[in-house]
């Protein structure tokens, strides 16, 4: 009797973890790569519209980014909701535009300064009052290539 | 002595490290979006210059209001209905003897656009538009263009336009940069953008 319980008393094997490190690994080499670290720490609501005939922003180094938008729900005690423009990491005016076009072109090399853009990247609930002043501030401080940031998705999506 | 080996490492906690290293960069990461419409604004002008005097005909008038309704040449239209009706009137080519334009395959209305080079789109917004009922406009707009760009691209060179565009800003494009250089300016010679955003109308 004793020789048919012992036959029976094999416990299920444990599943052999040792290659979870690798695998995770792997992932973690994935992100690393494929990060891009943010610049600058969000403080409004940003959703960005659907559109389909986009262009590819190749050279990040050569590109400004202003946004706009409402501010997030926790700054809108301090803020209010209506929708404003956010240059690097704090909320600005129509008005510090242009000073910071002129501080973005200080930092870069004079001959990539022609090849400087614009991306915009606004809300889609913002009002086009906002957006057209940003619009007269860059004319008025000659940066004049822009790109609307937008998702790559059917224009349909928008509403 | 008893012979004494070296004791092993314990690993088991490596898989922890490791994902919390994955966990953060998992947080961190936003995959950025970086694709978008360009667009070219214009430039200052001075007070003094009088505009060019253009005929009604050659300009398709958009018109969005604060209600984000489209009116397309006086008439209410649907966003979707938008590309259709600026390939026509881009398209139309009605002008004949030296306005004539020989590659245009539209209605030749003498009532709308004389020629593609001379068709200006004009867009005016409200101040209170939303911005995605202007970039869904825009989006239209543009497709309208690249449209009829890449038939003729395709006509003259067996190539859609936008994909010569893209070839183009390709760093690490092979082929002759120079040749596809000239024929986009060409392409983009018989359909110019012709874009013009008036200041945004109300308060």
């Amino acid at each position: 009797m004793s020789k048919f319980k012992k036959k029976k008393s094999g416990e299920l094997p444990a599943v052999n973890t040792a290659s979870l490190p690798d695998i995770v690994f792997m992932l973690l080499f994935f992100f690393m790569v494929a990060t891009v670290m943010r610049q600058n720490t969000l403080m409004i609501d940003n959703k960005l519209p659907f559109a389909d005939q986009v262009e590819k922003l190749d050279r990040k180094e050569l590109v400004m980014y202003i946004y706009a938008g409402k501010p997030s729900s926790r700054y809108t005690q301090k803020f209010g909701s209506e929708a404003r423009i956010q240059l690097n990491d704090k909320f600005a005016d129509v008005k510090d535009i242009q000073k910071f076009i002129y501080a973005e072109r200080e930092t870069k090399r004079e001959e990539l300064i022609p090849y400087l853009t614009t991306a915009l990247k606004v809300d889609v609930e913002t009002n086009m009052g906002l957006v057209s002043d940003i619009k007269q501030e860059l004319r008025k401080a000659e940066a004049l290539k822009i790109n609307y940031t937008t998702r790559i998705g059917e224009v349909a999506k928008n509403n | 002595m008893a012979k004494r080996s070296a004791p092993e490492v314990n690993a088991g906690s490596m898989a922890d490290i490791a994902f919390l290293l994955l966990i953060f960069f998992l947080v961190t990461t936003t995959i950025e979006t970086d694709r978008g419409i360009s667009r070219k604004l214009p430039p200052i002008q001075d007070e003094d210059v009088v505009p060019p005097v253009i005929k009604q005909k050659n300009i398709f008038t958009v018109i969005v209001n604060r209600n984000n309704d489209l009116l397309v040449e006086d008439q209410v239209m649907q966003l979707g209905e938008l590309r259709k009706a600026a390939m026509d009137f881009l398209d139309n080519g009605g002008g004949v003897g030296e306005d004539g334009c020989s590659y245009c395959k539209g209605a030749r209305d003498p009532q709308a656009s004389d020629n593609p080079k001379k068709a200006i789109i004009s867009l005016v917004n409200d101040r209170q538009t939303e911005y995605r009922t202007y970039i869904s406009v825009q989006n239209e707009l543009v497709a309208a263009y690249n449209e009829l760009r890449n038939r003729e691209a395709n006509r003259l060179f067996g190539m859609d336009y936008t994909e010569m565009e893209a070839k183009y800003n390709d760093p690490n494009y092979k082929g002759n940069k120079d040749k596809m250089g000239e024929q986009i300016d060409q392409v983009k010679e018989m359909f110019p953008q012709l874009l013009s955003e008036a200041e945004p109308k109300g308060s």
